[in-house]
């Protein structure tokens, strides 16, 4: 199979796309849907995670885990949707060798949320996408195709997977853009992650996402053929397979083929969507309420007491780091996204109430972020490394308080995520208490001054050496001067004391080294 | 056997009990003397299908130095004991036992090994009580007659050539041929109280959660039920005790307490039969059905004469939906079943094949493993849960599911302590004659199946004999209402204690013994000779 040829002007001209978006993510909880398995069993040996209940034995019984359903309440509040006040549990009926009963306890008309939303932002502005429903369900088995000692074709199941919380989350189909698709998908997860419901990996199989998509004429109303996409295991092969189906459907349309319903996989390598199942092979589920289960009831004080124990909403986080704490829409987002550096961030703030928000902000997506993607040791707080809060902030301190550069403020912070060790001691081990006299370091700048005139002459015939020289006074101090007061002296004695002030007035000249090591 | 052995297995599990605290005997030798029983019976009988001899001496040994040990305590020692300690019970072949077979009556389950114990069995071995092996029954609890097993029909003592009734028609057998006081079934259409009448011995249906579900083998979850069969009622309510109550596992068990009445019926005649004084019972017209043998009836009648004369109150009643009970509890049941029975796919466990491609296999090994009543309901089932019927079907029988519970919620509203009712139109019929007509054989649980659909306790105790078989009287009551019930089915059997009936054994049991005698499915193969001859 060959992708089709894509036509240069784009099918976004000519059609409008409709996509909705299924999530399927396992829940963090240590034990299983329906029993008490433990759900630990990621490389465990086959089928060492299991009992009569998720391996489907004659005569079980399942039973509801609080926790799971928990999950799902404390999702439907994040995503603002309702809760109805008894819902009930369905058998979803089919057999496949990963379903030991020959149906899934699925939840069908009476989800537990449903009419949820979710904004996202996109390189074309801010979206809300619709949320139908967030319900619950058991995972199936896992099914491994191989071979036998005989040659022979054979499959295997693992039922370790089998009865795994999952939640599947359906949006409306008010998606129109890949790139929306997958900006949702990085927003749940993100979401997920935070309220602490899901893990949420895609690439671990956490988090499936499947989209149904269809084209129609601009300007009209009545849906078009949909076609399901599955295997997307990326955000990226998200937006990717999404605006391919759009082109290949645009194209098909436009060839007047007629589309089928078919279910699409996702071949990253070749970047192309195949065929899977054609409509002929859909299911009827026969869904019928589970008689093995009674109706749950949810109270409002057992909503009430999930709503009260949730973090703050990362759209919520993002406001208050713009609105109060003066942050850049940039900034803010990039600290929102990364549950990690919110940790880093919110504990420094709190040691260091006094520091500006702005230095917190780029010494966490700088230095502090780069140890974080060095090191995967994470304190019980959450910090990188054996990082101390109260340290952190000392280091910001001094930095500011120009007591330290920030060259040598790295090789502390190197050393006190190591060994723990306080910011206070190293910096004396190290002898990097930051020379900021004016008088100790004018004779050190008048040596370098002495020692290099061809540099001096470089400056005056309009030469950048400026930064030569500074660095020259660095190395005779061994890094201990204030980098920025050495700036400002040598600039005194090269061109009188009115150009500095220029200098010191522009922003963006030396105030944050930080910003641009981001990536 | 010994002429002692063949008296002691006649007594009821109440006095066995006295009888191993006095020392008058030991569990193993009361064990022995219902082995004995059952292995030379099983010929002409096969109540059941597998008789484990050897754990059930182990686990009389075991009771026998229980009861040693409190002995030595003295007498608060031995009532500290559990009432079932070291007394033989027969289970249904699908309750699970760990290491043991439990085959559902069906060839799919053949070769499966259960791999835990169910809640009752955990129970019963908390209690002390001796299980001996597993009874026969028709396939997956489908059926009235225990023909539908897949291992071969079980003869009622009675009459080796009619049907003991069903589904749990092996351990109905079992305890009125006194193979053992005690026995366990299940009943989700009259499972337990049409056996029960027919071989002319108690049973009784608990209210729905009244019993933890947890390792029996499923037919449709909604309506079954865990119930103890017995010869009296003092033996089915001890039973019902040991393992009623709250399962954590079965989140369908309620969590309502089991009641210590249960153990505490009375013990002379003359009070059980003074409790019935004053006594408000209904007489629903419509279980008095067009097809109702007269003979039947007539006992019936008489039993509530009985009653009445024992100062009972008895007034006609309407349970006006009755009659959508049998067409709605047959889209109930299958829909469920459709569902419950879909794991035997032969991957993980039982008779699968395994010789073509992951669906050839699949469809060999059911189209093989089950019977043809177990295929005929899943396809009813199937068919009523589909696109574009469900509505039609499942959800309408739901909802008249609701009119018939509603129908009963009005009379106990009204009052009335129980109903009372024939439990089967007819008497035990003979091999196959039911078979060719799925219709008649449902129509053996139209009083039955009601208190299923409305979860509520019923009970069936003898009333006497018609043609020289027996008829079961039903009581049925409001939920939780199972010491009540079996209150009044004590003063039942006291006011008749002395009735000429009570003291007639099943007429063809010594027969089952005999060697020569053909075997329940040689009976039944000739009868459907003579079938097809006629």
């Amino acid at each position: 199979m060959t992708a089709p040829a894509i036509p240069a002007a784009s099918a976004s001209e000519r059609y409008e796309a409709v996509i909705g978006i299924e999530v399927h993510c396992q829940l963090r909880t240590a034990s299983k849907m329906f029993c008490s398995c433990s759900t630990a069993y990621d490389g465990a040996a086959p089928n060492s995670h299991t009992c009569p209940v998720c391996l489907g034995l004659p005569g079980a019984l399942p039973t509801i885990n609080r926790v799971a359903v928990e999950g799902v309440l404390a999702t439907g509040i994040a995503i603002g949707a309702t809760t109805p006040v008894a819902t009930r549990w369905d058998r979803k009926n089919y057999f496949y060798p990963d379903l030991p009963k020959g149906y899934q306890i699925s939840q069908y008309d009476l989800p537990l949320a449903a009419h949820g939303r979710l904004a996202i932002d996109t390189s074309s502005g801010s979206f809300v996408v619709g949320i139908q429903r967030a319900h619950l369900e058991e995972d199936t088995a896992k099914l491994i195709h191989g071979t036998d000692s005989a040659g022979r074709k054979i499959s295997l199941i693992d039922f370790n997977r089998s009865g795994a919380p999952l939640m599947e989350i359906v949006t409306e189909p008010s998606i129109r853009t890949a790139e929306q698709a997958r900006r949702y998908a990085e927003e749940l997860q993100l979401l997920l992650r935070t309220i602490g419901v899901s893990d949420a990996d895609m690439e671990r199989g956490q988090m499936r996402v499947e989209a149904n998509v269809s084209l129609r004429p601009r300007g009209t109303e009545p849906f078009g053929t949909r076609v399901e996409v599955k295997n997307m295991n990326s955000f990226r092969s998200v937006e990717r397979a999404i605006a391919f189906e759009i082109e290949r459907q645009a194209v098909a349309l436009d060839a007047g083929e007629i589309l089928t319903q078919d279910t699409r996989g996702w071949d990253d390598t070749r970047g192309v969507t195949y065929v899977m199942r054609s409509k002929e092979d859909s299911h009827d589920y026969r869904y019928f309420p589970e008689p093995d289960l009674p109706p749950l009831r949810v109270a409002p004080a057992w909503i009430e007491a999930v709503r009260a124990a949730l973090p703050e909403l990362p759209a919520a986080r993002r406001s208050r780091y713009t609105d109060e704490l003066g942050l850049s829409a940039y900034d803010a987002g990039v600290i929102v996204a990364e549950p990690d550096l919110v940790v880093a961030f919110e504990a420094i703030r709190t040691a260091g109430p006094e520091l500006p928000a702005k230095a917190i902000t780029n010494f966490v997506i700088g230095d502090y972020g780069r140890a974080l993607k060095e090191s995967s040791e994470r304190t019980p707080e959450g910090l990188v490394g054996r990082a101390n809060a109260a340290e952190l902030a000392d280091l910001l301190r001094r930095v500011g308080n120009a007591e330290l550069s920030r060259t040598n403020a790295r090789e502390v912070l190197a050393e006190h995520l190591s060994g723990g060790g306080t910011v206070g001691k190293i910096v004396e081990a190290k002898g990097f208490r930051q020379i900021s006299d004016r008088g100790a370091l004018g004779s050190a700048v008048d040596a370098v001054l002495a020692a290099n005139p061809a540099a001096i002459a470089d400056h005056r015939a309009g030469k950048p050496s400026l930064g030569f020289l500074v660095g020259q006074v660095m190395k005779a101090t061994r890094g201990q001067a204030n980098a920025e007061l050495v700036g400002t002296l040598l600039q005194e004695r090269l061109d009188g004391p009115a150009a500095v002030a220029e200098a010191v007035a522009d922003p963006d000249g030396v105030a944050h080294p930080d910003r641009t090591d981001r990536q | 056997m010994p002429a002692d052995a063949l008296e002691l297995i006649r007594r009821p599990g109440h006095e066995l009990a006295a009888g191993l605290r006095s020392g008058e005997f030991s569990s193993v030798e009361l064990i022995d003397a219902h082995l004995a029983a059952a292995e030379r019976d099983n010929h002409g009988l096969h109540a059941w299908l597998t008789i484990e001899s050897a754990s059930a001496r182990a686990e009389a040994a075991v009771a026998d130095s229980r009861l040693a040990n409190a002995r030595r305590e003295g007498a608060a020692g031995l009532t500290a004991l559990p009432p079932l300690l070291g007394l033989p019970v027969a289970l249904k072949d699908l309750v699970s036992v760990a290491g043991g077979q439990c085959t559902a009556g069906s060839r799919i389950l053949a070769g499966y090994t259960a791999p835990y114990d169910a809640h009752i069995t955990e129970r019963l071995r908390a209690t002390g009580a001796v299980i001996l092996g597993k009874t026969n029954m028709d396939e997956f609890a489908m059926g009235s007659s225990t023909e539908h097993s897949a291992y071969g029909p079980t003869s009622n003592p009675w009459d080796l050539d009619r049907v003991p009734g069903g589904s749990s028609g092996g351990t109905a057998a079992a305890v009125a041929a006194f193979h053992a006081p005690f026995g366990i079934g299940t009943d989700t259409g009259g499972s337990i109280r049409q056996p029960a009448a027919l071989c002319g011995i108690v049973g009784l249906k608990p209210t729905y959660g009244r019993v933890s579900r947890y390792g029996i083998v499923a037919f449709a979850s909604s309506l079954d039920q865990i119930g103890p069969f017995a010869r009296d009622s003092r033996d089915a309510a001890a039973l019902l005790h040991s393992v009623a109550g709250r399962d954590e596992r079965d989140s369908t068990s309620a969590p309502v307490p089991v009641p210590e009445a249960l153990l505490a019926l009375a013990t002379s005649d003359d009070a059980a039969a003074g409790a019935l004084r004053g006594k408000r019972l209904g007489l629903p017209r419509e279980y008095f059905v067009a097809g109702m043998e007269l003979g039947v009836e007539g006992r019936v009648r008489e039993a509530v004469s009985a009653l009445q004369a024992a100062g009972a109150i008895v007034e006609e009643v309407s349970l006006p939906h009755t009659e959508y009970g049998l067409a709605t509890y047959y889209i109930v049941a299958p829909a469920e079943a459709s569902a419950n029975l879909a794991r035997y796919d032969g991957i993980r466990y039982g008779a699968g094949r395994r010789d073509g491609d992951t669906l050839a296999n699949e469809l060999a090994t059911r189209g093989e493993g089950f019977g043809a009543e177990v295929k005929r309901r899943i396809m009813l089932g199937t068919y009523a849960l589909s696109a574009g019927y469900y509505d039609a079907y499942y959800l309408k029988a739901q909802k008249v599911r609701t009119l018939i519970k509603a129908d009963f919620d009005r009379l106990w509203a009204q009052g009335f302590d129980a109903l009372v009712a024939p439990t089967s139109p007819t008497v035990a019929f003979r091999f196959g004659a039911r078979l060719a007509d799925p219709v008649s054989m449902y129509l053996s649980d139209a009083c039955t199946l009601p208190a299923n659909m409305a979860g509520l306790p019923g009970i069936s105790i003898p009333c006497g004999l018609s043609d020289g078989l027996p008829v079961g009287l039903q009581l049925i009551g409001a939920p939780w209402s199972e010491a009540e019930l079996l209150g009044l089915a004590r003063g039942y059997e006291g006011i008749t204690a002395s009735a000429s009936w009570r003291s007639l054994e099943p007429t063809q049991l010594a027969l089952a013994g005999d060697r020569g005698q053909p075997t329940p499915a040689e009976r039944a193969a000739s009868a459907a000779t003579l079938a097809g001859a006629a």
